[in-house]
C-alpha cells in the first residue's frame, strides 16, 4: 500500500509543479508589458547571450573540424570527398547547431539563471520587491525568459556557422578538398525553409524548454544551499534530457514524414 | 473603547497553517496608528509569517486582516499592490538588490512607482541614507556594507516612498551593541518624525521594552500577553516571565518532546 501511496504523491507533487510553472509564465508572460522591461532585457541579453559566445565559438569550431575530419576519411572512401560541404552544413543546421547550443546554454546560462533567481529568493529579494509592489515575475523572470527565446537561436545559428568554418579549415585548407566545391555543393544542396528555418525553429523550441525549466526552478527552489544547488542540478538534467527527446520528436515532424 | 480608525492593522481571529503543523490559531491583534507596536516570541513561532500575513503574501485561512480599514485577504490583486505602496517591510536580511548601489537600492521604488526626475529622486535617496547616515555610502555596493549598514541601507529604501506603515523582521538580530543602539534609535525616530505606525517582530526582549507603545506576546499559537512595557514586566504569568527574564526551563520546556531517557536507554523494561 505504501508503495502505491508513494507514486500517488508523487504524481501529485509533478502535476502541481507543472500548474506552478504553467501559472508562473503566465504570469510573465502575460502581465502588461512594461517599457522599463526593455532596459532590463537587454542586461540580460548581454548576461545570457554575450557571455556565451565564448564556449558556443570554441564547440562550434571543434565540433566542425572533427566532423570534417570523420566525414573526409569515410568519403574519401567513396571518391565522395566533395560531399563534405553539405555534409558538414546539414548536420550543424539540423540537428548539432540548436542541439548541442542548447546543451551548452543550459549549462551555461540555464544553471546561472536558477542559481541567481534562487538566491534572490533565499535572500528575501524576491520578497521584498513583493512588499515594494514590484511584481517580481514582470521585473525578474520576464526579462531574462525573454533573454533566453532571442540569445538561443541567435547563438545556435553561429554556432552553425563556425562549425562550416572549422570544416573548411580542415577539409579545404589541411586535407586538400576543392574550396569551389566545398561551398557550391553546399549552396546547392542547403534549403533555406528545410534546413535553415526548421533549425531555428528547433532552436526556438529549445529555447522556450531550457530557459523555461532554468527560472521555474529558481522560483519554485527551497531557499537554502542545499535547495539551491539541487535546483541548478536539475535545471541541467531536466532540460538537458528534455532537449533531446524533444529533438526526436522535431525531427519526426520537420523531416521524418517527405 | 478606542473606535476601529485607530488601528491601522487589525488581525481579527486569524488562523493559519502549514501543512499539518498550525502556526496561528485564532490569533487576535490591533496594532494602533502612529505607535510602535512590538510582537515578540521564540524562535519558530512564525512571527516573520505573521508579517507576510499583513502583507498579504500568504493567505489565511480563516479569521480577517484588515489594513485601514480594508480586508487584505479579500482584496483583489491590484488593491493589494496598490495598498502595498503604503506598507514597506525590512527584511531580516535587508534584502537589498545586490546588483545595485546602495544609491539605486534607494531609488529602486521611487523609480518604479514615480515619475520623478531623476534629479529630483537623487533629492530624495540623499535625504533618505541621511535620516539613517549612510549619505556618505550612497555609491556601495551590498556587499561591501557591514550587516548594520546593510540593514541602515534597507531601512532608507523602506522609507523612500513615505509609507504608513513600516514591519521590522528582527531588526536586532545578529547586530552589535552599537549597531543595535544605533537601530533602536533610528526606529523610534522614524516613527514619531515621519508619522508612520511601527510593527517590530522581535526576541531582543531589552530592546523592544525601552521603544515599543504596545506589546504583544506570542506562543502556542496565540497571544500569551499584552500590554505596553511596564503591564508586560508585571504580569503574572508564567510565561510572559519565563520569555522576559530568559529561563531555560519553565512552560516552554528545556526538552523537546521525547520519550523517557530511562525507557530509551534501558529497553522497555519499566
Amino acid at each position: 500500500m505504501n508503495w502505491i501511496q508513494q507514486t500517488g504523491r508523487h504524481t501529485l507533487e509533478r502535476v502541481a509543479a507543472c500548474g506552478r510553472a504553467g501559472l508562473m509564465l503566465f504570469g510573465a508572460l502575460f502581465a502588461a508589458p512594461s517599457l522599463k522591461n526593455i532596459p532590463l532585457t537587454i542586461r540580460q541579453l548581454y548576461v545570457v547571450g554575450v557571455q556565451s559566445l565564448a564556449i558556443i565559438i570554441v564547440s562550434g569550431l571543434f565540433i566542425g573540424m572533427v566532423m570534417a575530419l570523420q566525414g573526409y576519411t569515410i568519403l574519401t572512401d567513396y571518391g565522395a570527398e566533395g560531399s563534405l560541404g553539405p555534409m558538414v552544413a546539414l548536420s550543424l543546421l539540423r540537428e548539432l547547431g540548436p542541439v548541442v547550443t542548447a546543451l551548452l546554454f543550459a549549462g551555461r546560462a540555464g544553471s546561472a539563471l536558477t542559481a541567481e533567481i534562487g538566491l534572490m529568493k533565499a535572500t528575501e529579494q524576491l520578497s521584498s520587491l513583493e512588499m515594494m509592489a514590484v511584481d517580481p515575475l514582470r521585473r525578474v523572470v520576464a526579462p531574462r525568459f525573454w533573454a533566453g527565446m532571442i540569445a538561443m537561436p541567435m547563438l545556435a545559428l553561429i554556432f552553425s556557422a563556425v562549425g562550416i568554418l572549422g570544416g573548411h579549415l580542415v577539409g579545404v585548407d589541411w586535407l586538400g578538398v576543392d574550396a569551389g566545391s566545398y561551398w557550391s555543393i553546399m549552396q546547392a544542396t542547403v534549403d533555406w525553409d528545410k534546413d535553415v528555418i526548421n533549425g531555428v525553429i528547433k532552436s526556438l523550441v529549445f529555447a522556450l524548454v531550457v530557459t523555461w525549466i532554468a527560472i521555474f526552478k529558481g522560483y519554485d527552489s527551497i531557499p537554502t544551499s542545499e535547495g539551491i544547488s539541487q535546483a541548478t542540478t536539475q535545471t541541467v538534467v531536466f532540460s538537458s534530457l528534455a532537449v533531446l527527446g524533444l529533438d526526436f520528436v522535431l525531427t519526426a515532424l520537420m523531416f521524418g514524414i517527405e | 473603547m478606542q473606535s476601529n480608525m485607530d488601528y491601522l492593522v487589525d488581525v481579527k481571529n486569524m488562523t493559519f497553517s502549514r501543512g499539518e503543523r498550525v502556526i496561528y490559531d485564532g490569533i487576535s491583534l490591533r496594532v494602533p496608528k502612529g505607535k510602535i507596536t512590538a510582537v515578540m516570541g521564540p524562535s519558530g513561532i512564525g512571527k516573520t509569517t505573521l508579517l507576510k500575513l499583513i502583507g498579504g503574501q500568504l493567505i489565511p485561512d480563516g479569521g480577517d486582516i484588515t489594513f485601514d480599514g480594508e480586508s487584505i485577504p479579500a482584496m483583489s490583486r491590484k488593491a493589494l499592490y496598490h495598498n502595498r505602496r503604503r506598507m514597506s517591510m525590512l527584511f531580516q536580511s535587508g534584502a537589498l538588490f545586490t546588483d545595485m548601489t546602495v544609491f539605486d537600492n534607494v531609488a529602486f521604488p521611487l523609480r518604479e512607482h514615480t515619475k520623478l526626475s531623476e534629479s529630483i529622486i537623487a533629492t530624495i535617496v540623499a535625504l533618505k541614507l541621511q535620516a539613517v547616515g549612510l549619505r556618505g555610502a550612497a555609491q556601495m555596493m551590498p556587499s561591501e556594507l557591514s550587516g548594520g549598514m546593510a540593514r541602515r541601507a534597507a531601512l532608507a529604501r523602506a522609507i523612500a516612498l513615505d509609507p504608513d506603515l513600516i514591519m521590522y523582521d528582527e531588526p536586532f538580530a545578529g547586530q552589535d551593541p552599537i549597531s543595535m543602539g544605533v537601530l533602536v534609535k533610528l526606529i523610534r525616530e522614524l516613527n514619531d518624525a515621519l508619522n508612520l505606525t511601527s510593527i517590530v517582530v522581535t526576541h531582543d526582549v531589552t530592546e523592544v521594552l525601552t521603544i515599543a507603545d504596545y506589546i504583544y506576546i506570542l506562543a502556542d499559537q496565540r497571544v500569551i500577553g499584552e500590554g505596553t512595557a511596564e503591564q508586560i514586566k508585571g504580569s503574572d504569568s508564567e510565561l510572559v516571565q519565563q520569555f522576559l527574564q530568559g529561563k531555560a526551563d519553565g512552560p516552554v520546556p528545556f526538552h523537546y518532546p521525547a520519550d523517557d531517557l530511562r525507557a530509551a536507554f534501558l529497553g522497555e523494561s519499566d
